[in-house]
């Protein structure tokens, strides 16, 4: 499968080891992605409430750019949240409002650029790997499963919401990346707080409603015994991962929950090495988790569920469909 | 001079579902444009064909069918043979060389009145951009089928 | 060509067109159309032409009278409101002069103009086309009788809820036979499950039973209870339906229901049905202790003796060898007049909202199973407790419209979610003494005594808070949120977002239709609305009738209803059955096809077009036949037929391109030469 890849302004930087191990993985699979040339910042979450036309004819213009490179696909992917969602935004309002597309198009032509709203579809690579190239493909591809390890799947909130231009999951309850941990191996927990806000740049406007918002995520985590979190967001990474020393200090806490790209753990589950798949560079210390894989789940047994006795008064819980991780 | 061109339209509707959504256009005030004239049959499974085709020859500019939603025929399924008939009708129309999207399809249920106006409003809009019918055997009398057809009858 | 066909004697055209009031006068220039007709259709026949206030009123139905006697009239057309309105009534005043009422033609300018459109001129010009279209086609009406219908005295009950039991008691209490059908084992419904009713806080169970077991012993009710309908065939007055009786293992003439089975059975499961899947049952069961009937039922899935072909212990203790492992399904025809469908509603899945955490959380409950809960006959007894089978509540928060006014799921207001949250705040009140938040879009309690009881749930503490719930989750985020169910909602008139702990959440779960209503309705030949609900002839005034004469429907089939509606339904369509069932027979519209032998070709493209297997291919004469009994008058076939040798009564060719003909005329344009 061939697509336009959007890479987006984090993943040359800050999450430099997400844009690697995807590229990887994509090998692996064998997806085929071309990045769109001469790209531009996605405006990330800000821009839009500053100058609502601008910041879409920002996004319009990678859109516009697209639709020009692309040849034999219509699918622009993109691995960062927040360039996932605002290509999806503009593309959404330029095709639902005719006048905001004549705006945002009379942008755009000041560069010799025109975009036809919806002629380019735009989707997260976790869409591309779970739905196109299907878990028994990734399974398939899996030479060291990462038994023992214990994950909690941290979506964040921009993959899933707004939920405009048809998401490819459930805005309230994702559930693909569970799905796609438990086929590399891993011991997938509940993790309540899944599709909670990281703080995104509250960190740098307000950083006491950051550390706030970020505690509401690293302490159930610990709670839950997990070992590492497993993101899909280059914002999410950073601030649980950059700011936990911090949110640590100000809470006098010392809580200690590494995080990783879904990536990572597939680029570790397909058999590359933590070095090729940039692991090691993040704040909190990943290495104590990822001795755990290989390692058999002997030493944290998990309590299994016994037999009601008759003298048990409790009352039984409702039955789940498949894709719900009800109970505990 | 489209402009001021002022289509006529032949509705043929179902008197179960179509024509109750018409008498429910007007008991809520849904206003709709008077180009439109309805016919009430017992089903769209009525429809003959050559109907369609004396309205489009003796001077209607389009023909809207309509009928009840797909499952939901009051006779079962009788729906779905207008449905064939209608799609037949727009082949053989084209090969006429008549455009074939005078002639529209719309499903509209008994309580669909606001949504049976607002599709008359749509479909006179789209006749009205076509301009005045120009039916084949005005320009050769020679292939006046449906002239005959009508003698026949 | 042989089968047109002139018109029955020369035609002598009454044209009248109503003013209805201002209605259509204001808009329609009538006493215009009036003239324009008695001038311009004079060729066709028009005698004469004119305008009134009402035609409707009896004066203006005398005045069709006189003309047709004074003035020889065999043809009328009232332009008037839509036919079905008032086709009745001309029909009716042409009849009392004489004249074959079928020879009234009707042409809608209310609904059809003057109601929707905006142009006066434009109106006017479009209710003279109709006109014309009228004249011209009443011309090739002919004299028909009316089909008269014998009505089956039996009728047939779809639903065993209260709904289908009024109906079934109010039918049979005049003397006629009914048979009621239910799904389940027993009948009784939801109601059976409920534990007060609101808002006067009766003992479902209590006002229910004696219903139930009136039915069970009624002489004029068949009772097929764990029986679904396969099959329907035929029309008003006589209905052949097929009823499929599903095995219970049990033979019912010899079952005395003593109940020893069920105690001995030594299986116990957890009741997904009856018991909403907190309550148990054994694998040999009757629903609940007051089941009508009261012989059980054996669930073959979870029976020892069908999985290891061992066990037999019911068979065993039953003293009267009722227990029969062989019994299979019966078969049972019966033919019916009138069919009542009382079917009923499902709950909104409360899984599909997992940011409430159903199913995630133990102490999130529907509101089905606090029902359940705290009914005295259900898991705990009566007492409200959490999930773990002991602990009281000490807070309690009950989320209305779940799954309800919501555009993700339901966009409908279930209708009794508020006065049911109001009861629970009531119980929960009364017997456990808890802190009680009520979390509410809007509170709707708009019947008798309902707001009263509002007032009263509110007198006693319980708390509101207007504003729709965003999220349950049981993550803290401060000490007084430890070990607690957190409710986070944004209460719209403090204009802040609250987040409130709780020990346990109730859910109350909208009504949905039932998960097969779809194909009930086209089983039985009526419709349903885009949600699934069960179509009413009228919203109004007709809402127990379908637009399938002689199918009736009632209570929560047609749209969500409490108690009290669903009962007046089920008497409701009672009344309308009893009323055929008095009246023998039923005249009903004399549309018909029917096949000029000597023109058929015999080439039978019109054989497999007909729903109700009417056409008949007669293979001695080489022609096809349409049996005029089984016939619906749908006209396929008439204009199926190559050789135009099926005559449709009421909607012939003739009729429809005359009318086509009339409507052509276009005032807007001048006459091309």
């Amino acid at each position: 499968m061939k697509y336009l890849f959007y890479p987006g302004c984090s993943m040359q930087r800050s999450a430099k080891p997400y844009l690697d191990s995807l590229k990887l993985v994509e090998k692996t699979l064998g997806l085929e992605s071309v990045d769109v040339e001469d790209w531009n910042c996605c405006g990330a979450t800000e821009f839009s409430s500053v100058n609502r036309t601008a910041s879409h004819a920002i996004v319009g213009r990678n859109l516009a750019l697209a639709q020009e490179q692309a040849s034999g696909t219509d699918e622009l992917v993109a691995a960062c949240s927040a360039c996932y969602l605002n290509l999806s935004k503009t593309d959404h309002f330029m095709r639902e409002d005719a006048d905001f597309n004549a705006l945002v198009n009379d942008a755009l032509s000041a560069g010799g650029l025109e975009y036809e709203p919806g002629s380019v579809k735009v989707r997260h690579s976790l869409d591309i790997i779970v739905n196109n190239v299907g878990y028994d493909a990734v399974k398939e591809k899996v030479t060291k499963p990462l038994s023992g390890l214990r994950v909690g799947a941290y979506y964040g909130c921009m993959i899933v919401r707004p939920d405009v231009n048809e998401r490819f999951s459930n805005p309230e309850e994702p559930y693909e990346l569970e799905d796609l941990l438990e086929v590399l191996g891993a011991e997938v927990v509940d993790f309540k707080m899944k599709t909670q806000c990281c703080s995104g740049h509250m960190t740098q406007i307000s950083s006491e409603v950051a550390y706030d918002m970020i505690k509401q995520i690293v302490k159930p985590a610990v709670e839950e015994e997990i070992d590492v979190l497993v993101t899909l967001c280059p914002m999410c990474q950073l601030n649980i991962d950059a700011f936990q020393n911090e949110m640590n200090k100000h809470f006098g806490t010392n809580y200690e929950v590494p995080i990783l790209y879904f990536s990572q753990l597939m680029g570790l589950a397909f058999g590359y090495t933590e070095k090729e798949l940039g692991i090691g560079k993040e704040f909190v210390n990943v290495s104590p988790a990822l001795a755990k894989i290989g390692k058999t789940t002997e030493e944290v047994p998990t309590p299994k569920k016994k037999k009601k006795s008759k003298s048990d008064p409790s009352l039984p819980m409702p039955k789940m469909p498949i894709h719900y991780r009800g109970g505990s | 001079m489209t402009n001021n061109f002022e289509p006529l339209i032949i509705g043929f509707t179902c008197n179960w579902c179509s024509y109750r959504a018409a008498d429910m256009a007007g008991t809520g005030r849904e206003k709709y444009p008077p180009n439109i004239r309805l016919i009430r049959m017992m089903c769209s499974g009525r429809l003959d064909p050559m109907f369609v085709m004396k309205a489009l020859s003796d001077g209607a500019d389009g023909v809207m069918i309509t009928g009840c939603h797909p499952g939901e025929c009051h006779y079962l399924e009788q729906n779905y043979k207008a449905l064939r008939r209608t799609i037949l009708l727009k082949r053989t129309l084209g090969q006429m060389g008549v455009d074939p999207e005078r002639v529209k399809l719309v499903w509209a249920s008994a309580a669909e009145g606001v949504y049976l106006a607002k599709e008359i409003g749509i479909f006179v809009e789209e006749i009205r951009e076509k301009g005045p019918l120009d039916w084949p055997s005005r320009k050769n009398p020679a292939i006046s089928i449906v002239e005959k057809e009508e003698v026949s009858v | 060509m042989a089968n047109s066909k002139t018109p029955s004697g020369k035609p002598r055209i009454g044209v009248y067109v109503c003013h209805c009031g201002t209605n259509i006068a204001g808009v329609v220039d009538v006493e215009d159309v009036a003239n324009w007709s008695a001038e311009e259709l004079k060729d066709i026949g028009v005698v004469l032409s004119r305008d009134n206030k009402f035609m409707c009123s009896s004066q203006g139905q005398e005045l069709i009278e006189s003309d047709i006697k004074e003035f020889g009239l065999n043809r009328v057309v009232v332009a008037a409101c839509s036919p079905h309105l008032h086709e009745k009534t001309f029909r009716g005043a042409c009849e009392r002069a004489g004249m074959n009422p079928f020879f009234c033609e009707m042409a809608s300018i209310r609904e059809q103009v003057s109601w929707v459109t905006k142009d006066k001129k434009k109106a006017t010009e479009k209710s003279k086309s109709m006109v014309a279209g009228a004249v011209n086609r009443v011309v090739y009406h002919e004299a028909l009788e009316p089909i008269k219908v014998p009505i089956n005295p039996t009728t047939l009950i779809v639903g065993g809820g209260i709904a289908g039991i009024q109906a079934a008691l109010e039918i049979a209490n005049t003397g006629h036979e009914v048979y009621l059908v239910e799904r389940e084992p027993s009948i009784g419904g939801h109601m059976a499950q409920f534990d007060k009713t609101f808002p006067t806080l009766d003992c479902s169970a209590c006002i229910l039973t004696p219903r139930m077991s009136e039915v069970g012993m009624h002489p004029n009710i068949n009772l097929l209870t764990w029986s679904e309908v396969e099959n329907v065939d035929g029309f008003v007055g006589n209905f052949d339906v097929t009823i499929r009786k599903k095995s219970r293992c049990v033979i019912e003439e010899d079952c005395t229901g003593c109940g020893i089975c069920v105690q001995k059975c030594p299986i116990t499961v957890i009741d997904d049905e009856f018991g909403v899947g907190i309550g148990t049952r054994k694998a040999i069961y009757t629903p609940f202790d007051q089941a009508i009937p009261n012989y059980p039922v054996l669930d073959k899935e979870n029976c020892t003796y069908f999985i290891k072909g061992t066990c037999r212990a019911c068979e065993k203790f039953c003293a009267t060898n009722a227990i029969d492992f062989e019994q299979q399904d019966e078969i049972i025809n019966v033919t019916v007049g009138n069919i009542i469908l009382a079917t009923g509603y499902d709950l909104f899945d409360a899984r599909k909202m997992p940011n409430y955490g159903y199913g995630r959380y133990p102490n999130v409950f529907t509101s089905m199973e606090f029902e359940r809960l705290c009914n005295a006959a259900g898991p705990t007894n009566g007492e409200i407790v959490l999930r773990d089978g002991v602990t009281a509540p000490k807070s309690v928060a009950i989320v209305h419209c779940v799954g309800s006014r919501d555009k993700n799921h339901n966009n409908y207001c279930s209708a009794i979610c508020c006065m049911q949250s109001l009861k629970f705040a009531h119980i929960v009140y009364e017997r456990t003494g808890a802190e009680i938040h009520n979390f509410y879009i809007d509170i709707r309690t708009t019947a008798k005594n309902y707001d009263e009881f509002y007032q009263r749930v509110l007198d006693e503490g319980t708390l509101f808070v207007r504003g729709k719930v965003a999220e349950i989750t049981d993550v803290p985020q401060n000490e007084a949120e430890e070990g607690k169910l957190i409710v986070q909602a944004e209460d719209t008139l403090a204009g802040l977002q609250r987040r409130i702990p709780v020990d346990m959440v109730i859910l109350s779960v909208g009504l949905e239709p039932k998960g097969d209503s779809d194909e009930v309705a086209h089983q039985f030949g009526i419709s349903c609305s885009s949600n699934g609900w069960f179509t009413e002839k009228h919203p109004k005034l007709d809402p127990v009738s379908t637009m399938t004469e002689g199918i009736f429907i009632a209570g929560c089939a047609t749209g969500p209803k409490d108690i009290p509606a669903s009962v007046s339904q089920g008497s409701a369509a009672a009344a309308r059955v009893i009323s055929y069932i008095e009246m023998g027979e039923l005249e009903l519209e004399p549309v018909r096809a029917s096949v000029i032998e000597e023109i058929c070709s015999g080439c039978k493209i019109c054989n497999d077009l007909c729903p109700y297997n009417a056409i008949i291919f007669i293979e001695d004469k080489q022609v096809t036949e349409i049996n005029e009994a089984l016939c619906q008058g749908c006209g396929t076939c008439v204009a199926a037929c190559p050789a135009g040798a099926i005559v449709g009564t009421g909607f012939s060719n003739e009729q429809i391109l005359a009318q086509i003909e009339g409507l052509m005329m276009d005032f807007s344009v001048p006459e091309v030469v």
